[in-house]
C-alpha cells in the first residue's frame, strides 16, 4: 500500500504544482475555479481512456506511439503556458491597477482561462494516464481494492497538499512582484515541458540526441534527490540532457520572452491607466 | 530467401543505417537478460516485450529515458550514441525486483 502511495505522489506531484502555480497566476479572472475543475475533469477522462488504451498506443506507429502522445501532449501545454504568459505581460498592468477586481473584459477572460484549462487537462492527462494504468496493474495482481485504493488516495492526497501549499505561498508575493514570480515560473516550466519532450522525441529516434550527454551532474544533483526532482519538476532541471534537449528548452523560453517583451513594449504607452 | 536477403541489404539505404537492435523480456517483473550488452558509440534499439500481465514502467536515470509498457505489449526505446560503461535501469512498477543494467563498450 504504501508502495502504491509512493509512485502516485511521485505522478500527482508535478500535475499539482503546475495546477498550483496557473491557479494563482489567474487568480483576478472570474469563474476560474470552474476551469480549473473542468481541466481536471477532462484529464482525469482522458487519463483513464488512454490507460484503456495504453497497449494499442504503445504498439502504434512501430512502438513509438507513446512517444508522439507525450510529446503532443508536452507540445500543447508549453504552446498554452507560452499564450497564457504572453497574455499576461498585456494585461498584467491593468490588472494590478484594479487590484483584484474581476476583469472587465469577460469574453477576454474565458480565453485566457481556456488556455489555463487546457493546460491542467494536459499535466493531469500526462501524470494521470500512467498511475491508472500502474493502479489497474495492481488491482490485477493479489492487492485488494481496498489498499489499491487507499494508497492511491493517500499519495493523491500528499501531492495536492504540496500543490495547495504552492498555490498557498504565491498568492502570499505582495501585488507588485506577483505577476514576476507567476511568469518567471510559468516560463520555466514551459521550457522544462520543452525539453522534456525533445528527450520523448529522441528516445522514439524521430529527431537526433546530437551531443549526448551535454553534461553530467548526477553526482553533484541526482535527480532522485528531493532538490533534484522538486528543480525537475519545475525547472526541467535534468542531470544528464542531450544537445537538442538544450535546444528545444533555450527556444522556447527565448521564444516566449521575446513575445512577452515585444507585447509589452508595443501596449505599455498608450495603455498606461490615467489614474 | 535471395529475395529477403535482398530486401534485407537494401534497408540500410533506406533508413539510412537501421540502429542494432537488442531484445529484452520482462517476465515476473524481471527483465531478461539482466545484463545488456550494447556497442558504444552508436544508437541502439531496445526492443522491450513485457510477457506479464501488468504494465511495467522501463527507466533509467543513467540513460535518461522512461516508458510504461503495458502488460503484453512490445515497446521499442532508443538510446545511446554511448560512451563505454555501465548504465543501469529498472522498472519503477516493480523496483525491488526489475533490475539491469547496459554495459556500452
Amino acid at each position: 500500500m504504501l508502495g502504491a502511495a509512493i509512485i502516485v505522489f511521485r505522478e500527482a506531484l508535478e500535475a499539482a504544482l503546475l495546477i498550483g502555480i496557473v491557479a494563482a497566476a489567474a487568480r483576478a479572472l472570474p469563474y476560474r475555479n470552474r476551469w480549473l475543475a473542468g481541466g481536471i475533469a477532462a484529464g482525469v477522462a482522458g487519463s483513464l481512456l488512454i490507460a484503456a488504451l495504453a497497449g494499442t498506443i504503445a504498439e502504434a506507429v512501430d512502438g513509438i506511439g507513446q512517444e508522439l502522445l507525450n510529446a503532443i501532449v508536452l507540445g500543447l501545454a508549453v504552446a498554452m503556458l507560452g499564450w497564457h504568459n504572453i497574455w499576461m505581460a498585456r494585461h498584467a498592468r491593468e490588472m494590478v491597477s484594479e487590484t483584484r477586481s474581476v476583469m472587465n473584459d469577460v469574453a477576454e477572460g474565458r480565453r485566457e482561462l481556456s488556455a489555463i484549462a487546457v493546460v491542467v487537462a494536459m499535466a493531469v492527462l500526462r501524470e494521470g494516464s500512467e498511475t491508472a494504468l500502474f493502479l489497474f496493474g495492481l488491482l490485477t495482481q493479489d492487492d485488494s481494492l481496498a489498499r489499491v485504493l487507499g494508497g492511491g488516495a493517500l499519495g493523491l492526497a500528499a501531492g495536492a497538499a504540496v500543490g495547495c501549499g504552492m498555490y498557498a505561498g504565491l498568492v502570499r508575493v505582495p501585488m507588485r512582484w506577483f505577476f514576476t514570480v507567476t511568469s518567471g515560473l510559468v516560463l520555466l516550466l514551459a521550457a522544462g515541458m520543452a525539453g522534456q519532450m525533445a528527450r520523448f522525441l529522441i528516445q522514439g529516434d524521430v529527431l537526433p540526441a546530437l551531443a549526448n550527454p551535454l553534461w553530467d551532474t548526477s553526482r553533484l544533483l541526482p535527480l532522485n534527490s528531493a532538490v533534484g526532482t522538486l528543480l525537475h519538476v519545475l525547472a526541467g532541471y535534468d542531470p544528464r540532457p542531450s544537445a537538442m534537449q538544450a535546444i528545444f528548452y533555450l527556444g522556447t523560453l527565448g521564444l516566449i520572452a521575446l513575445g512577452m517583451f515585444v507585447v509589452r513594449s508595443t501596449r505599455a504607452p498608450s495603455a498606461r491607466p490615467a489614474t | 530467401m535471395s529475395r529477403l536477403l535482398l530486401a534485407l541489404l537494401l534497408l540500410p539505404a533506406l533508413a539510412v543505417a537501421a540502429p542494432p537492435e537488442v531484445t529484452l523480456t520482462i517476465k515476473d517483473h524481471r527483465f531478461q537478460p539482466e545484463e545488456v550488452r550494447v556497442p558504444a558509440g552508436q544508437k541502439v534499439k531496445l526492443v522491450i516485450q513485457n510477457q506479464d500481465g501488468t504494465p511495467e514502467e522501463f527507466e533509467s536515470h543513467e540513460l535518461n529515458r522512461e516508458k510504461v509498457i503495458p502488460g503484453g505489449a512490445t515497446a521499442n526505446v532508443f538510446i545511446g550514441p554511448l560512451q563505454p560503461g555501465k548504465y543501469p535501469f529498472f522498472g519503477e512498477f516493480n523496483e525491488k525486483t526489475a533490475r539491469g543494467v547496459v554495459i556500452a563498450e
